[in-house]
């Protein structure tokens, strides 16, 4: 550039010229990310080798070698030497085939299965509305009391003409849904309380709130669905009997109260001390403090956070199966109880987990988007 | 603020204020709060109480830990101690505890090593390896963990028989029956050498100490991964061959129906392991990519301004830092290994909640027996608190 | 102007308005306030000065009880504050605050900070509270950012909405704590005007600031601390011309340096 200024050349605009093939495009970008240097290459062409590989045994496992269905015979006994005879060659996709509406709501009557198929779409919605930004008021929690009575009314029945359905017969995905779902509602608010009884000045107060935390915490979560399944009939006195999913989801709120206390807890941490005090300063009462400056701003902290810890939630209602409550896993593994569709669990455990993964992903998915949103307003 | 602790009226303490018996007064008001709750919260619980004396007596449901010492009468496959079922409960739970520490160490070295690659393969350059780590990643932590133990335990039940096992490498087998591997026929020289290993650690941390100590006296930077290499590799050997330097191979091998010989993992460890380590995996790597993240670039370029290497930057700038973020969560992910290993009780691995559970049905005593594995968890996870308090008061940056 | 007649005359009454009478204060074994005695008058216009750590903040922090004090007595609007609960609600009623770090409810539009503590604390009705959070942003002269969050402001305006939010409250007295340091010098301007208008309506201030040009303007008086005791006070050109001891005198020279 100074050579050209020097020769005195009239100071032409010089067209702007591409970058070099090699700089840009997708060899350029090959060279940039897969193959910079030899260590690298190797890492690439590794990799390469091994995805092909275990895609192709995949695919003609999963579906060039599969069998989808199988005979079944009048008595309902399945047919499964076909699948037998290609173990570990191809899949038996025959077991999700014959048994879906099974894994999906357990022993539900069968002609009534529209009614479990409804209440999933219920929560899904439920789930969607509450993560529209707009929708984030205080009349959220109206329309979540709306939506789980409805809830409740289609699963048990019994009135606008809907037959009765006992719980003992509630199973698979709605279960799944039902635990994870009311464990939140019912153990968010116990966990505000509890972060702000920890955060409190009354010693006493901030004590037992440290209890109940760090014991929940200290132990697995099967020891506390133990205690629900052999304890919590000993504790009540003679005559009241509360039933078994009940039970496990007292079980889960207490578990997920004390988590998401945590939670709860590192946004208030989190709030400038002056907010605080600026509300002291302007009169506001403890209670009017805490609602209208507080927990608005802790809260929005926070959820990022919050959805992980309900995501772990939405995967720890699967240990209910340890105490025989029939969630979808526990569907699942009844499946293949059978002796027709023994050996299968691979095929139906694979099954299961795109279904898990489904909701977990989505809900992973969007936390972190909500965390890049506010990490953007911070920034600016 | 030095000069004002001069001022002899420092000496004067606060007077204590006296209390009223006022509606309208805060004190009183709080202690009034406080001990309406913990009434509430004691009278609950006496009320549980209650019931359950009455229940257990209704019931005839024995109580106290008696039964700790009668015989257990329960077979457990794997022990770390001699067992057998005519021993008693106590020895029993002792067992499963061992077992839970067993599966849950291993796990904890496995998870760190595999989480600690999976997450600086997150932050390659190369791009398919970072998006094959982040696939994994998101794969592993959306999956309950419940899910794929039952996954890998009915992957290796559907594993052909011993006759049929995969045998990848000479001596390592994979069956129904688990996985055997070669194993060195422990002697006592073999122990001997482990210890020297702990000792030569050890002298190489008071090594580096005076060396660091000397260095601070006159400027030198001596190098100190000689004597290291000297301390912790070449004592052990030095240990191992003045014992006459022992080294059998015991392989197993097929005999019949079953194999004979090396190192047994049965399939409900194996699975349990595995799934443990691959699911805890993915967790420990997005926080060691978020510790690696957390320095932040400034920090990078201000050490390498002032004129150190890429190495001593690393070592004294970078990495303390980032084990600052990462070491807290990885505790708890620690803790979470731990408590997650009693998911054994679903796939038959016997741990310490899958042999109180035994005990608990087959005595009756269901509260001694939940109270039993709560008491073991509660220690294991107090213990590690504890230690991560100590560490993080020692560790913390002082602001402001 | 009548009103700085009737503030004048009031000054002259001396009608207390903030008394402290021996007050001390001690953090954990620090003793930041020494047998501090100040008496305000209504309508009377304090500054607070002194170096850093002097406890000039703590002892207006005292007077709204953001901090507790120990010993002695702390006299506000004629309620004394202690533990009792029903007087200090009394007094934080008629006690505005400004602080120096604005704080701003970043999660409420400027209106909503303004009309939230008339409406939740007077318990005024909406529209009233409204109305009155428009006449005091005209009044420092922000009334088009009303719809805003926080965030969107300038540190100028945000700190004046703070004053407007602690009017909105129609406090008898006004403390501001060191409302300009935060601030880049080109809105310290600003705020300093808010305040002198604020001085001119016969408002009964206490000021810590370093911003010695306002206190010759606007100050009854200015309390010079050091080491949690007064040690001096004045009327601002005589405490400025002819500083008494050695640690004002010390003060100065360094305030002047740096300006």
């Amino acid at each position: 550039m100074s050579d050209l200024a020097a020769g005195g050349t009239p100071a032409v605009p010089t067209v702007p010229r591409r970058a070099p093939i090699t700089m840009i495009g997708p060899v350029a970008w090959a060279r940039a990310n897969l193959f910079n240097n030899w260590w690298s290459s190797a890492i690439t062409l590794a990799m390469i080798y091994l995805l092909v590989k275990v895609a192709v045994s995949f695919v003609s496992w999963a579906f060039i070698n599969a069998i989808w269905v199988v005979p079944v015979s009048p008595a309902g006994v399945a047919n499964t030497e076909a699948c037998r005879a290609i173990a570990g060659v191809g899949a038996c996709w025959a077991v999700i085939t014959e048994k879906h509406r099974f894994i999906l709501f357990g022993t539900y009557p069968y002609e009534q299965h529209w009614r479990p198929a409804i209440v999933c779409l219920l929560f899904i919605g439920l789930y969607v509305v509450s993560a529209m930004r707009r929708f984030w008021r205080w009349e959220l929690a109206l329309v979540w009391i709306a939506v789980l009575t409805l809830i409740g009314v289609l699963m048990w029945g019994g009135i606008l003409g809907l037959s009765y359905v006992p719980q003992e017969r509630w199973g698979g995905l709605p279960i799944t849904l039902i635990l994870a779902t009311f464990g939140l509602a019912f153990a968010f608010p116990l966990a505000i309380l509890v972060a702000l009884g920890r955060r409190s000045k009354l010693p006493a107060i901030k004590a037992l709130c440290v209890l109940y935390v760090e014991l929940i915490r200290g132990v697995p979560l099967i020891s506390l669905l133990f205690m629900a399944s052999v304890m919590f009939p000993l504790f009540l006195p003679e005559g009241l009997n509360i039933d078994k999913l009940l039970r496990a989801q007292v079980a889960i709120i207490l578990f997920a109260g004390a988590y998401l206390a945590e939670v709860v807890r590192a946004g208030l941490q989190a709030l400038p001390r002056g907010q605080y005090e600026a509300a002291d300063a302007l009169g506001l009462s403890y209670w009017h403090k805490t609602g209208l400056i507080i927990l608005p701003q802790a809260l929005r902290l926070v959820i990022p956070p919050l959805v992980n810890t309900f995501i772990g939630f939405f995967k720890d209602t699967s240990l209910v199966l340890i105490i025989g409550i029939f969630d979808l896993l526990t569907a699942g593994k009844t499946a293949i109880i059978e002796p027709a569709w023994q050996g299968f669990g691979v095929e139906v455990y694979i099954t299961l987990g795109v279904i898990y993964f489904v909701f977990c992903f989505a809900m992973s998915k969007y936390s972190s988007g909500l965390e890049a949103e506010f990490n953007r307003h911070r920034r600016r | 603020m030095s000069g004002a602790s001069l001022d002899p009226r420092l000496l004067r303490k606060a007077p204590p204020r006296p209390l009223r018996f006022s509606w309208s007064d805060e004190r009183f008001r709080n202690i009034v709060y406080q001990v309406l709750v913990v009434a509430a919260v004691l009278s609950v619980f006496g009320w549980l109480w209650s019931n359950t004396r009455y229940n257990l007596e209704v019931r005839r449901i024995a109580t106290g830990w008696g039964f700790l010492s009668r015989e257990a009468g329960l077979p457990i496959g794997e022990h770390l101690i001699d067992y057998d079922p005519s021993m008693t409960y106590f020895r029993a739970l002792l067992v499963g505890v061992l077992n839970t520490l067993k599966v849950a160490i291993i796990g904890i070295v496995l998870a760190t090593i595999l989480g600690t690659l999976l997450g600086i393969a997150r932050l390659s350059k190369n791009w398919m390896l970072a998006r094959f780590a982040g696939a994994y990643v998101e794969i592993v932590r959306d999956l309950p963990l419940l899910l794929q133990l039952l996954f890998w335990y009915s992957l290796l039940q559907g594993l052909p028989g011993p006759r049929q096992a995969f045998n990848p490498v000479t001596g390592v087998f994979l069956s129904n029956r688990g996985l055997k591997l070669p194993y060195i026929q422990w002697e006592s020289a073999h122990s001997w050498t482990l210890l020297a290993v702990v000792v030569g650690a050890v002298l190489t941390w008071f090594y580096r100490r005076t060396v660091r100590a000397k260095q601070m006296q006159d400027g030198q930077i001596r190098s100190i991964w000689p004597a290291a290499l000297l301390l912790m590799v070449g004592l052990p050997l030095l240990v191992w061959a003045a014992l006459g330097a022992p080294f059998t191979i015991d392989v197993p091998e097929l005999r019949g129906f079953n194999f004979r010989g090396g190192l047994d993992v049965s399939p409900e460890f194996f699975a349990l392991l595995l799934g443990l380590t691959l699911y805890t995996a993915g967790f420990i790597a997005e926080i060691v990519r978020a510790g690696i993240l957390a320095v932040s670039q400034g920090q990078w370029e201000a050490a390498e301004a002032l004129g150190l290497s890429r190495r001593r930057v690393m070592n004294l700038i970078v990495l303390p830092q980032a084990m600052r973020v990462i070491i807290p969560p990885m505790t708890s992910q620690f803790l979470n290994i731990t408590k997650n290993s009693s998911l054994a009780v679903a796939i038959g691995y016997q741990d310490i909640v899958s042999i109180a559970n035994t005990t608990l049905n087959q005595t009756g005593q269901a509260i001694e027996g939940i109270a039993i594995i709560m008491l073991v968890y509660l220690t294991i996870s107090l213990s590690i608190s504890l230690f991560m308090n100590w560490y993080n008061k020692r560790i913390a940056l002082v602001e402001r | 102007m009548s009103a700085a007649e009737t503030v004048a005359s009031s000054v002259r009454k001396g009608v207390p308005a903030i008394t402290l009478a021996g007050v001390n204060k001690w953090f954990g074994a620090l003793h930041v306030l020494r047998d501090v005695n100040l008496e305000v008058a209504m309508g009377e216009r304090v500054v607070v000065c002194g170096p850093s750590g002097s406890g000039k903040s703590t002892l207006i922090r005292c007077i709204n009880r953001l901090e507790e004090h120990q010993e002695g007595q702390i006299i506000v609007d004629g309620k004394e504050l202690s533990n009792d609960i029903r007087s200090l609600d009394a007094i934080r009623r008629e006690v505005g605050m400004v602080f120096q770090s604005f704080n701003l409810f970043p999660h409420l539009t400027i209106l909503e900070n303004c009309t939230l503590a008339p409406i939740w604390v007077r318990k005024m009705p909406k529209k009233e509270a409204e109305a009155l959070a428009m006449e005091y942003l005209e009044r420092v002269r922000i009334p088009e950012q009303a719809g805003k969050y926080p965030g969107q402001l300038s540190g100028g305006q945000q700190q004046r909405v703070a004053i407007a939010r602690a009017l909105c409250m129609k406090p008898k007295i006004m403390l501001f704590d060191e409302p300009t340091s935060a601030l880049d010098p080109e809105m310290i301007k600003e705020v300093l005007d808010t305040m002198v208008m604020l001085a001119e309506t016969g408002m009964t201030m206490i000021c810590v600031t370093h911003e010695m040009g306002f206190a010759r303007t606007v100050a009854d008086r200015v309390v010079f601390m050091d080491r949690g005791e007064i040690v001096e006070q004045g009327v601002p050109e005589e405490l400025f011309a002819n500083p008494r001891t050695d640690r004002l005198k010390t003060f100065l020279s360094q305030i002047l340096r740096g300006h």
